[in-house]
């Protein structure tokens, strides 16, 4: 049902957007020295669209994906060479999927360091797609309906970074995704296109499928290549990079789903092209998965640097009960921080507009929330599975992720001396850059957020269960169930005077 | 078992295993000097320093003299940079860089005394402590906590955790009667894992679960079975794992530290005697890179309580089929009318020197027996009453000659007759190092051993020594092609009745391929000891000419000997033994000499690679006892032979005049190749034409635990016997079954 409405959304929007960039045009006449015509992001045609069969509704095998123009030319692409392809995707202006948004043709381009052919050990090219973070569902699209694109990819990128092999990370709850992405790969061995001489250009390349788990942090690159290594999935260290000594102690790139899907896209068509949309330095189209309080949750690719705003509104039939129900929006997947209604409507959807706005693309994630979401609840949430995922290795992200949950719990109930606030909020910056990897950034952050845009709702909320319970003392201890017959340290803050956010 | 090589690529010390792992991708040369690494330099603190290649962050923080706090950080260790303790800034990064994680970069500049580097240390220090308990009263680690040191610097006074849903509460381990457990102390640093993955080879012990729930423990529920476990209690920084022996038996500030040598295997790892009054409340060991480097084993670590049990305290002279407690003056004369008595006359005045048996004691005894006419000076091994099948003239034939960190070198091993793991726990780790790290082969002949490295096994007796020689078998082709190749040879080979054809057969190959094996820079020909004593007996010739050997003793003399045979000593020979415990040896005898044990005396102590060091007395001797030297000379007075030396100093001259090696002290003394092979010369010339008997080489060593008078008197070995040697309950787990019953 809801592949079906959202595909005619995007038609339906497709058109709409045609009619309001008209409209533009017309509404700059009477200057005498014309500005630069303030070019408008979104509304990406259909005839632009990289993945056509998002919603599986053609054969994923690989006949349709042939005839959707996957596999086309491949060989040619090939036979450019490894140089051409990174120029290619340097030139287009890709960025990583995965969240952290680093530049992919300068990364790919680090597996090519000078004397790389001396070097004995094999090359790989590893794919995440372990797509764990709360909200995202963009890769599993991939990997269901458009699973050649991938496997293409994995050659295009692997030729590009000059990979013996390539390692597919796909999450365990994936197993349908699983089945359809081994199915392609079998494909694609028995029609020649991997393997021994892939696709007639006398390179060889191996793809092999391997299912996770299903823990988060195995999304985490290092982490992701030592659990693919049979160990348990923490991160590493770095330095040493993956592209020094990664899988198997040999030279690695991690790439996200999507990012290696749209390469031999962006090869066929040229990277100008792809460089064409967005703005500067955000160029491309980008699957963004809106979920939450819109009437048509849907996965959509558009074009990046468009609206925040228009994207709710052209694709997902809007909020729920309008606009100006909205209480935030979390632009970039669980671990980014949250958004109020008022910079949701300026905001552009991409990586420096959002980081402008201290939040992030992320995954492209976008988590709607109207009001009747408990805001609180909401990103307590998010600290439970930030407490549950952590590995456990360092000490900040170990210990500091439980502590924050404890006390985002409590601050649900408003079981909490408002003082405990600006605690929470040293506790997350002391555990933000701390860490090996970047789950205890990503678990300090929503928090951050929410005390950047919604304090007085916790502060609210504490005075409430004060009034209801009486003072509360640090740690959430209620202060008259406390024993007054032992000596209450002072550090307990329970004869405080409350700070009353109003006066 | 897997080669784990996933730490190569880290940052490691710059010790020797970094130097050997750097060695594997530019080849080995044929000089022994490892390549000289490049130095870089960079600035710490405004300070430039300067620091070999490679070197971690920290290393150089630490030679620029600013202290970095630590934790999970050890230098012998993988780097694992989860405790986040050791933040500095470095110019240029935007976030504090944890230190012992990043390589030191020419020409950075790094701080460690900044704000930023401040709050950062103070952030995770108020993490490490929000789950660990207050408990430093009733901690036995509290005086040699790190955490509790680095609290003071790094902690805040107050607590803020303050959290309703309370502590972190970890259900306790049990690892066995050595290593004490109480979890809920644990930082997972995972140092323990770390040591027992790379150095002890205990693969079971490692983290479960993940985030705050993260342990540590056996995956499967089993004691940790090494025979270094004790090793976990140093590096614990907090304490997580403390020894169970030493549980609320001192507080570190009351112990007085001497610094000694082990005895309980012949590798004579330098220790430290922690004492209070007369009694030896621990030991621990220290390091020296040469010989033992950081670790010890658990024998020599926890065999210290049998020290106190079965003494000898006062002379003993048997009346009838008792012991009745003597004057010294008494026990003397005794000796002297037995001696008289027995009309022993030359050679059948018989001394058998034990395991136990210091240098010192050992000289005095083999000259009183020289002056009173006889060369019938035995050891107390299997065949020990006849002269050593290898000699003792030239000393490479019988000592440790690639010596111990030699061992990391070799890039093929093969062992004989040997079980190191058994015999030199320590040195069997630097195998594990090596093998694990390197692309180390190791060949064994001998009886199956369980070992912490891969082998491949070549077969059980001499025939396989034979076949080896060949080179046809595929371990034989890599041994020959390697290019330091090291043959360790067992003690037990000299006892085994194919002693003969084996050193025949082994001094024939060492000549053959000479120019790997013997090279001036290499002797790849090392007999591994493992009694303490044996090494020194060879050095000071304390052997048996052929025609005493043949000659029935009338009067015995047992120094220390306590595995003597009790069929070996004629019925009416008049014995005497020396020694300070209550023993198989106290049992043969007619008068009890009482004695001081090894941290009782100061002595020297040879170990197998020929390296004299200085044990020092931690406590007084018990009771009566004496030094073991003193009992001889005063003996040599009342026997009327008396020796020239007055004090210790006079001894070691004396010493001095047999072997300077004996007083050259902390060093060994190469063999030159030339003399090395001659003496292999001679060896295969004497033993020519000897016959293979085809007879297993059997393990000297069946209970590690359990090896000398010390370790059988100790409880917590013999709690380790049952535990480790026979699988059973070693005694205090069985109480309500439940786990915490055994840390009571």
């Amino acid at each position: 049902m809801l592949k079906a409405s959202s595909s005619r959304s995007i038609l339906r929007t497709s058109v709409s957007s045609g009619l309001s960039r008209s409209k533009l045009k017309l509404s700059a006449s009477f200057a005498t020295v014309a500005d630069p015509p303030v070019r408008r992001y979104g509304g990406l045609k259909d005839q632009d669209r990289i993945f056509t069969n998002l919603f599986c509704k053609h054969d994923h095998g690989l006949k349709g994906a042939q005839s959707r123009g996957d596999w086309h030319k491949t060989k040619d692409i090939l036979l450019k060479g490894d140089s051409w392809i990174i120029q290619t995707i340097k030139d287009s202006g890709l960025r990583g999927r995965g969240g952290a948004g680093f530049p992919s043709g300068l990364k790919w381009s680090f597996m090519n360091k000078p004397g790389w052919e001396k070097d004995p050990r094999p090359r790989y090219l590893v794919i995440n797609a372990d797509e764990g973070e709360p909200g995202t569902c963009k890769d599993r699209e991939i990997l269901r309906g458009d699973p050649h694109k991938l496997i293409e990819g994995c050659l295009v990128a692997g030729r590009g970074m000059n990979a013996t092999a390539a390692y597919i990370y796909i999450r365990g709850e994936f197993y349908q995704e699983a089945s359809h992405v081994q199915q392609a790969i079998h494909e694609a061995y028995a029609a020649g296109l991997l393997g021994k001489d892939a696709c007639g250009s006398g390179y060889s390349f191996d793809v092999y499928l391997h299912r996770g788990a299903g823990a988060y942090i195995c999304g985490e690159e290092t982490a992701l290549i030592e659990s693919l290594e049979g160990k348990q999935g923490k991160p590493r260290l770095k330095p040493p990079f993956p592209a020094d000594v990664g899988l198997f102690g040999c030279p690695t790139t991690v790439a996200n789903v999507e990012t290696v899907a749209v390469a031999p896209t962006i090869c066929r068509r040229g990277g100008s092209w792809f460089a064409g949309f967005g703005r500067e330095r955000n160029q491309g189209t980008k699957l963004f998965c809106i979920s939450g309080h819109v009437n048509n949750p849907c996965v959509v690719e558009e074009e990046m640097s468009i609206p925040l705003k228009e994207l709710v509104e052209k694709h997902c039939g809007g909020v729920t009960g309008g606009w100006d129900n909205l209480l935030g929006i979390i632009p970039g997947g669980s671990s980014v921080p949250v958004l109020p209604i008022n910079t949701c409507a300026e905001v552009l959807m991409d990586y420096d507009s959002l980081k402008d706005a201290q939040s992030g693309l992320g995954t492209g994630a976008v988590i709607v929330m109207d009001k009747s979401t408990d805001i609180v609840a909401a990103i307590s949430r998010f600290a439970q599975f930030y407490k549950h995922e952590s590995c456990g290795q360092c000490t900040p992200c170990r210990e500091g992720t439980t502590w924050m949950m404890n006390m985002m719990d409590r601050m649900v109930q408003g079981r909490s001396h408002s003082r405990e606030i600006d605690m929470l909020l040293e506790l997350s910056k002391q555990i933000e850059g701390r860490t090996i990897c970047a789950l205890g950034d990503a678990a300090a952050w929503p928090i951050q957020g929410l005390m950047r845009h919604f304090r007085p709702v916790v502060e609210e909320r504490i005075a409430r269960f004060r009034v209801d319970n009486g003072p509360v003392a640090f740690g959430g201890q209620l202060v008259n169930e406390l024993d007054k017959t032992f000596a209450i340290p002072d550090n307990m803050g329970a004869h405080l005077p409350e700070v009353n956010p109003r006066t | 078992m897997l080669r784990i090589v996933s730490t190569v690529s880290r940052p490691s010390s710059t010790g020797r295993l970094g130097k050997v792992v750097g060695s594997q991708h530019s080849r080995r040369t044929f000089a022994s000097t490892s390549a000289k690494q490049a130095d870089i330099t960079l600035t710490v603190d405004g300070k430039e320093v300067t620091v070999p290649q490679g070197s971690a962050l920290i290393q150089a923080c630490e030679a620029a003299g600013a202290t970095i706090p630590r934790f999970c950080y050890h230098e012998r260790l993988a780097i694992a940079g989860n405790c986040r303790m050791c933040l500095v800034e470095v110019e240029r990064s935007p976030k504090p860089v944890a230190s012992c994680a990043m390589p030191a970069m020419p020409g950075s500049k790094v701080w460690t005394n900044t704000p930023l580097v401040h709050e950062a240390r103070e952030g995770v220090m108020e993490f490490l402590l929000a789950n660990h308990p207050l408990d430093c009263p009733v901690c036995d680690q509290a005086g040699e906590c790190d955490l509790q040191d680095q609290a003071m610097r790094y902690g805040s006074d107050r607590t803020r955790f303050h959290e309703i849903t309370g502590k972190r509460a970890v259900e306790n381990k049990d690892l066995g009667p050595l290593v004490k457990t109480s979890m809920n102390r644990c930082i997972q640093c995972t140092r323990c894992v770390r040591f027992a993955n790379e150095v002890a080879g205990v693969e079971e012990l490692g983290t479960t679960g993940r985030g705050n729930d993260l342990q540590i423990g056996m995956y499967v529920e089993k004691t940790m079975d090494s025979e270094l476990s004790g090793n976990v209690v140093d590096l614990c920084p907090v304490g997580a794992l403390t020894s169970k022996p030493y549980a609320f038996q001192a507080r570190p500030w009351e112990l007085k530290n001497t610094e000694s040598i082990d005895v309980m295997d012949a590798l004579g790892s330098n220790i430290r005697v922690d004492s209070r009054g007369v009694q030896v409340m621990r030991i621990q060991p220290r390091t020296n890179d040469d010989v033992n480097e950081e670790w010890i084993s658990d024998k020599t670590r926890f065999a210290y309580d049998g020290l106190r049990f079965q003494r000898l305290t006062t002379p003993l002279v048997k009346e009838g089929d008792r012991f009745v407690s003597a004057s010294w003056e008494d026990a003397l004369a005794a000796i002297a009318k037995g001696l008289t008595a027995s009309g022993a006359q030359g050679d059948e005045i018989q001394a058998i020197s034990g395991h136990l048996a210091d240098t010192e004691a050992m000289v005095a005894l083999k000259d009183l027996v020289n002056r009173l006419g006889s060369d019938n000076l035995a050891l107390d091994q299997v065949g020990g009453t006849a002269p050593p099948v290898h000699g003792v003239d030239v000393r490479s034939n019988y000592l440790f000659n690639s010596t111990i960190p030699g061992v990391e070198e070799a890039d093929a091993i093969l062992l004989i007759g040997t079980n190191p793991r058994h015999e030199a726990a320590v040195l069997n780790s630097r195998i594990r190092k090596s093998w694990l790290h390197t692309g180390l082969e190791v060949g064994l002949i001998g009886e199956r051993i369980d070992t912490t490295y891969g082998y491949d096994y070549l077969g059980g007796d001499a025939n396989a020594l034979s076949e080896f020689m060949t080179g046809k078998s595929e371990f034989a082709k890599k041994f020959k092609a390697a290019k330091k190749p090291l043959i360790i040879v067992g003690s037990a080979v000299a006892e085994h009745p194919d002693a003969a054809a084996t050193y025949n057969a082994l001094s024939r190959y060492v000549e053959l391929n000479k120019s790997t094996l013997v090279t001036p820079e290499w002797n790849g020909f090392s007999i591994l000891q493992r009694v303490a004593s044996r090494p020194a007996a060879y050095e000071i010739g304390f052997v048996p000419s052929k025609k005493a050997s043949t000659t029935k003793p009338k009067f015995v003399y047992l120094l220390n000997a306590d595995e003597v045979d009790p069929k070996s000593i004629p019925q009416d020979a008049f014995v005497v033994y020396q020694g300070h415990h209550g023993d198989l040896g106290a049992q043969l005898a007619d008068v009890c000499l009482p004695a001081a044990a090894y941290t009782e005396k100061s002595t020297t102590w040879v170990n197998t690679e020929g390296r004299s060091q200085l044990g020092r007395s931690a406590v007084p001797p018990p009771g009566a006892s004496r030094e073991d030297w003193k009992i001889i000379r005063a003996l040599s007075e009342v026997v009327g032979s008396p020796l020239p030396y007055e004090d210790v100093l006079e001894i070691r001259d004396r010493m001095w005049e047999i072997s300077p090696t004996l007083v050259r002290y902390d060093v060994t003394e190469p063999t030159s190749a030339e003399v090395a092979l001659a003496g292999l010369k001679a060896l295969s010339v004497r033993t020519t034409g000897a016959k293979i008997s085809g007879a297993i080489f059997q393990k000297p060593i069946t209970n590690f635990y359990q090896t000398d008078p010390i370790s059988r008197a100790s409880v917590t070995m013999a709690q380790c016997t049952r535990s480790f040697v026979k699988g059973e309950n070693y005694g205090f787990s069985d109480i309500g079954k439940a786990p915490e019953a055994a840390f009571a």
